[in-house]
Parts: C-alpha cells; structure tokens; sequence
C-alpha cells in the first residue's frame, strides 16, 4: 500500500511486517522514531507474539537479542553513533557466535565532538564486526532492505546491520510502498534457527576456543559473508518477483557504462548525485555514479566490473579514517587494483554537513579535468581550520578546539547554498 | 510426615541424608540428580565455585523438571567447565560476554515467554562479572522483574584472570592489585566495595538469598525456592577459592564455614525487598580463625602483627552480627 510516511515509521511498518519475537531497545536519535513505531505497534497487537523489551544500554539491547535469538525467537534492536560503539563488544559477539539477529543503524556521526547529525563513521567501525552491512538509498529501500536482511541473516545465521541515513532518510516523508502481510509472508519464511538453546537437545554455545580451531571458526565466519556475496542477488531477485521492486542487491550502476569519471558512494547521498549525473551529462560531460549497496560482504568483482572502464573513480563518503584518509575508498582502491586508475577520496558531509548540489557540481567539473586531489574534503572551510592552526601555533594553552572553532563560525548553524 | 529432629554431624553443617526420609535428602543425594555441571571440568582442586555450581545447577535442574537454560559470565566456571572441544555442561547452555550475562537470560526468557514455553532461565557469574562489569545489566534485569534466577559465584576476586580486585573482595585481603607494600601495607583498603545482595533488595525484588558452599542443604533449598518463584531472583554464593586465597584445597568447606560463624559471610534471604529469614550462628567465632588459614590475609599475622587491623575486620563481622540478628535462633533459613 502506498503511503506518505516518515522513513522511521516505513521502517518499523516493515519490520512489524517480518513478525519479530523480540524487540529490545534504548533510545539514541535518529533512531528513537523507529523503536517507538514498534512498540507502539506491539502494545497495540499488531505484532504479536512479540515481547518488546524497554533496556538500561545499547549494550543490553544486543545481549537481551543474542540471548533471544540463541532462544531461537527472531530477535531485532537499532541503534546508532554512540550507542553503537557502546554495544562494540556485544556487537562481535552476535556474529562470533552466528546469531542472526538484524539492526537498524540510523547513521550518526561519532564523538567527540558529539553530534547528532549523519555520516557513515558509526557503521563503519564495525564495518568488520562480521555483520553484513547493507547501505539504504531511500526509504522504499530501506523498508525493503530489513525484510530481505531477515531472510538473509536467517539463510546463513549471519547477523546484518540496515543502515538507513539519520534525519536525511529517519526523518524525511516520503511515498513508500508497504506491502502486505501475505507478501512478506510468502517472501520469509518463519525462523528456523541453526543452533538452539533447546532442554530436549541441549547444546554448549559460546565455548571457549584455542588456538587449535580459533581460525577455523573465523574462517568459517568469513566464508559465511563470501557466500552472501552469492546469496544477496538471489533474495534482491526473488524480492522482485514477490514484490516488483528493484531494492537491494550488491551495487548499483546509474549511467556508468560508458563513463570517464564513475562517482562512487554509500547510503542515501546518491540520490543527489544521480541529479547531478544528470545534469552533467545533458551538459555532454561522460559521467556515472556507483552505489554500493552491500559493504560487507564486499563485493569486489562487482565494483571492478563496473568501474573496469573509467577513467577516473571518485569516492565521495561521508567518513574519515584519522591518519589515512578514505574507508569507502581504499576498498574501491583494492577492487580496482592493477587497473592503473586514479581513485580519488572526498570525504563529505561529516556530522551532517549538506553534501549540495552546488558543491558536487563544482568538484565533478574539477574531477573532469583531472584537477583533483588524492584526498580532498568536500567544503571544507580552510580559513576556520588555517585560523586555528595558527592558534595552536601561538601558544601552549590554545583551549579546546571545538570551542574555538564555533567562535570563529558564529552562530550561523547551517549554510546551505 | 514432618520430620522435626534436626541431623547435624557434630561440628558441622552436613546431615545425614540416609537418615532423612526420601522425599526430604538433598539433590545430590538422589539418583536423578542430572550432573548438570558434570566430572571433568577443568577447576583447581578444592574449588568452591565448581562445588556451588553443581549443587545450585542440580537443584535448578530439579525445581525446573530438567526443562532448564543457563547463561553464563566469562570467568572461572565459564573456561574450566568448556575448554574446547569439551563441555561440562548438560543442559543448554551459553556464553555470551563478560558483562552482559543477565541481559542474555533476558532475552532468553522472552523468547520462552514468546514461544509459550515454561523452560526456565537460570544466569551465573563471579563476583567480578556480577558486582562490577555486569552490574548494569543485572540491574536492569532486576528494574523489570525478569523472570530470570541469577546466581553469584563470589570468590572475592578476579580469579580467572590471576586474583585482581572487584568490588567483592574485602578489606585487607592481599589481591595482585592489592598487594600490601607502599602506600596501602594492609592489602585491599577498608571503606570500599559492595554489597550486591542489598543492592539487590532495593530493586525490591520477589527473592534475594545468600548462601555458602559450607551449607549445601540450605543453598539447594533457596534455589529450590528461588525456582518456585517467577521474576527477577537473586542468590549470593560465597565461594572459597584455595588458589586466589591461598588456602588448602582441604579447607574450602572449613573456610566458608568460618566465614558464616565469624559473621564475616551473613546467610540470610529476603522478598520484596525485606529480611525474612537468616541462619544463626551457634556460637561466633574469632574472625581470626578464618583469616589466619589464607595466604591472603598473611600479612596481618607476620611481625608485628596487624592486630588493629583484625579487630577492624572483627568490627566488620559484629556489625554484620548486630545488622542481621545472625545470633537469634528465630529465623534461620531451613
Ligand atoms: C570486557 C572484558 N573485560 C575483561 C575480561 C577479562 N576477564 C575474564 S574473566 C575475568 C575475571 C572473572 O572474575 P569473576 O567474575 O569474579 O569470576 P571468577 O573467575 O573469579 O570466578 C576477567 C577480568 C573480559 N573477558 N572481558
Ligand atoms: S582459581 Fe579459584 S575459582 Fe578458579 S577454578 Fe581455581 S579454585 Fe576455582
Ligand atoms: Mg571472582
């Protein structure tokens, strides 16, 4: 059914829709608006049998889904920034042990500074955590994508994080298809877990391991993601077929083929760099865009295969690895690797900073040329940064640099163009 | 029948089950006790924790009808009894993390809840997995009244990773991060630490209950009890450990006896938050008796003898004795 809705809510309408058991969660924006469609949909019945549990941390959360999806109830929580992080150990642990329970990931910058606005740096942290990460462009996808991550995680007991773009997708209303019950019905089947903590056939999980078959286990966990490098075309497919929509799968070209410069990107940023393709194009330029849908598993021969061509590759993300630059980029440099083509990183858009048209514009033009830089930030404001420097310079109590920084911005929050 | 007379051996705790009739012998006496946590496991001679487990395990087990899941914190009782490729354990059973075990048996007892199963919840862990890094988690799960019985294991430190400090371990007792030279040379500082069974109690809980492994008839009795009731219970189990107190293997009972009769260790029980039974001491004994039998406290007798000190700790155990009535008969559990 179509519906104009907030992305959060399109969310929890699907997850409602895949009949989880247990939902455990504790708030952090943006993903309060989800877990809160959820439990009000649980406490009115709608989904049912359902136990939503109210925890004390993000790190509870995850604990109270492992132990639920051990029981073998299907198990589902969200979070996002801080509390991610907060949950990191936990976060190993599901996948150590092969639950698969799914996240929502409503994509928030980490502190400090602390922020409340979007960038990948959370997601990316556990980007190798062993959870499959799956990058949502719209929010028709990432409605989809949490009712294709059930049935991927299922299929292989391997936990996947949805991670939906705070405020730009969580909060944004927008015309989603929700589909029906029998749909998804017919889509996913009920979970039938690999391991079960069952009195009848009782089981050790969790047990300690040696050096003597540590590695096994984690090979095993790789070969697990490598055979979702596999799977995940096959259910984005069999999605379509059920539901006549074209949402997941490993990547996505957008007028790439015969592209000189292919800009590659995750999450919902691509939508507004499809526009500028467009424009570009009809202004005779030869460029494409790349979204990568699926990050982990990575899919290599996939991003080769589309980028194969290009002359130039431009990774634009919205995270930043301190002392070397691009994450999104050295992947894309190693799926390229041998090709002999610039891969240039543009790091964009960090704690929620507009990544504008204008901007995009501006920099693929430069990139056509041939004018850009092995790294570059994307707006970055250079007489702030080169001000404080020069603080920093000046003396030994030059205080904190957060707050200087906002001195010399002023009181201007945001300045889109 | 009600049977009246009491079957203490002389000097100590331990009855004579064969006197008792069936229906009245303790768990482990009994041909169906499950050996839950079974023989082979890896724990040092003497262990108390391995000895509490079994019997908490097995009376569990019992007051389940063997229909039973347990979580477990890292710590001693999770790597002795699971070196790879073995398992001690026969009942479903899993480890999680360090920190988080009353969070994994609350969700394990929603799934039950969700699955319309009756299978019980049981989550174990140290002192240090219990008192300190899993305190948040155990918190919570007692604020919503999970239907889940946690069970403590205090050895009074961080055995597993070589006898540091919790928040357990008390006042003057030599730890490897206690260690009495410099600044402190009476070992682990007095005004520090916690009570987790009181803090327990402010959660206002169906059940709180200490215990020791030297009176095994009344522990498998409050895990029986314990079992009979839904929501968040907690049992505190004190514990010796011969390797991280420097103690004979020989002496584990003899130690969490003298740690009961000193008043060191009170066993008592509570529901919703108010004292409703403990177990009396016949006759109080010297905390000396108990401390001079562990490594741990050596250095309070090595010249000059640190006898301030002892009677610091002896205070501890008189207000122990005062605070929860420990030499009144009325009220004794069991
Ligand atoms: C997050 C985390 N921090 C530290 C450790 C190291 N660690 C493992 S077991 C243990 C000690 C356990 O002490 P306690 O809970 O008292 O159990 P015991 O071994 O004494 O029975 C520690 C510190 C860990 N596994 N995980
Ligand atoms: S160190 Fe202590 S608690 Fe650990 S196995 Fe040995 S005796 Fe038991
Ligand atoms: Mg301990």
């Amino acid at each position: 059914m179509l519906k104009q809705i907030e992305g959060s809510q399109a969310i929890a309408e699907a997850i409602g829709l895949c009949r989880p058991e247990v939902i455990c969660a504790y708030p952090i924006t943006p993903q309060t608006h989800i877990v809160e469609g959820l439990g009000q949909m649980v406490d009115r019945g709608e989904i049912s049998p359902c136990e939503f549990i109210n925890v004390e941390s993000e790190f509870a959360a995850l604990s109270v889904a492992i132990g639920a999806s051990a029981a073998g109830a299907r198990s589902y929580t969200a979070t996002a920034s801080q509390g991610l992080l907060f949950m990191a150990e936990a976060v190993y642990n599901a996948s150590g042990l092969g639950l698969p329970i799914v996240m929502t990931i409503g994509n928030r910058a980490i502190g400090a500074p602390i922020n409340i606005w979007n960038d990948h740096q959370d997601s990316l942290s556990m980007r190798d955590s062993g959870w499959i990460q799956l990058y949502a462009e719209t929010n028709q996808e990432a409605a989809d994508l949490h009712i294709q991550a059930f049935r991927l995680a299922e299929e292989l007991s391997v936990p996947v994080m949805v991670c939906v773009d705070g405020f730009i997708l969580t909060h944004a209303y927008e015309r989603v298809d929700i589909p029906a019950q029998e749909q998804v019905d017919a889509y996913l089947p009920p979970f039938e877990p690999r391991q079960l903590l069952d009195p009848i056939h009782p089981v050790t999980i969790g047990a300690m391991v040696g050096p003597e078959a540590f590695m096994e286990v984690r090979y095993l966990a790789h070969y697990k993601q490598m055979q979702a490098l596999g799977l995940i075309p096959e259910l984005a497919e069999a999605f379509q077929e059920q539901f006549g929509r074209d949402s997941g799968g490993l990547i996505k070209p957008y007028r790439s083929e015969d592209a000189d410069t292919i800009v590659v990107a995750l999450g919902s940023v691509n939508g507004t760099i499809k526009d500028v393709v467009d424009e570009l194009r009809e202004a005779g330029m030869s460029i494409g865009s790349l979204a990568i849908c699926t990050y982990r598993p990575f899919p290599h021969k996939a991003v080769r295969n589309a980028l194969e061509h290009a002359k130039r590759i431009v990774v634009v993300e919205k995270s930043l690895a301190l002392g070397i630059g691009g994450i999104v980029a050295t992947d894309v440099q190693m799926a390229v690797a041998g090709l002999h083509k610039p891969v240039h990183t543009v790091v964009a858009g960090l704690g929620g900073r507009p990544i504008t048209r204008d901007s995009l514009r501006k920099l693929f033009h430069r990139a056509d040329a041939g004018h850009l830089e092995r790294l570059e930030f994307l707006d970055l404001k250079h007489d702030v940064v080169h001000e404080e420097i020069a603080r920093m310079e000046a003396g030994r109590r030059s205080g904190p640099i957060a707050e200087n920084i906002l001195h010399s911005v002023g009181t201007v929050a945001s300045q889109i163009r | 029948m009600e049977t009246t007379i009491k079957f203490y051996q002389t000097d100590t705790f331990t009855v004579g089950n064969r006197l008792l009739s069936e229906a009245e012998r303790s768990v482990q006496a009994g041909m169906q006790r499950t050996n839950a946590l079974n023989s082979g496991h890896r724990a040092c001679q003497g262990c108390g924790e391995a000895l509490g487990a079994r019997f908490a395990v097995d009376a569990a087990m019992r007051a389940a009808g063997n229909d039973l899941i347990a979580c477990n914190a890292t710590g001693c009782l999770e790597v002795f009894s699971t070196p790879y490729p073995e398992s001690s354990w026969q009942l479903p059973w899993i480890h999680s993390l360090f920190g988080n075990t009353a969070a994994v048996a609350t969700g394990v007892a929603a799934a039950q809840r969700v699955k319309g199963t009756k299978t019980r919840v049981l989550a174990q862990g140290g002192d240090g997995g219990t008192t300190d890094i899993g305190f948040g988690c155990l918190s919570g799960m007692f604020e919503r009244n999970d239907d889940v019985l946690y069970i403590c294991y205090d050895n009074e430190a961080y055995m597993n990773t070589g006898v540091q400090r919790s928040s357990a371990t008390p006042p003057a007792a030599r730890t490897a991060t206690t260690v009495p030279v410099g600044q402190h040379p009476n070992g682990n500082v007095f005004g520090k630490g916690k009570s987790v069974p009181l803090i327990a109690m402010a959660h206002e809980i169906p059940y709180v209950a200490t215990a020791s492994v030297a009176d095994l008839r009344d522990l498998e009795a409050k895990v029986t009890k314990a079992m009979s009731i839904h929501g968040a219970r907690y049992i505190h189990i004190h514990v010796p450990c011969p390797l991280g107190w420097g103690a004979d293997p020989a002496h584990t009972i003899k130690l969490a006896r003298l740690a009961i009769e000193s008043g060191l260790f009170p066993v008592f029980e509570a529901e919703h938050g108010e004292i409703t039974g403990h177990r009396a001491i016949r006759e109080q004994v010297p905390v000396e008796d108990y401390l001079k039998l562990q490594k741990r406290f050596a250095h309070l007798f090595r010249n000059p003898k640190q006898v301030e000190v002892i009677a610091q700790l002896q205070a501890i155990a008189d207000r122990n004795i005062r605070r929860f009535k420990l030499l009144e008969k009325r009220g004794a559990a069991v």
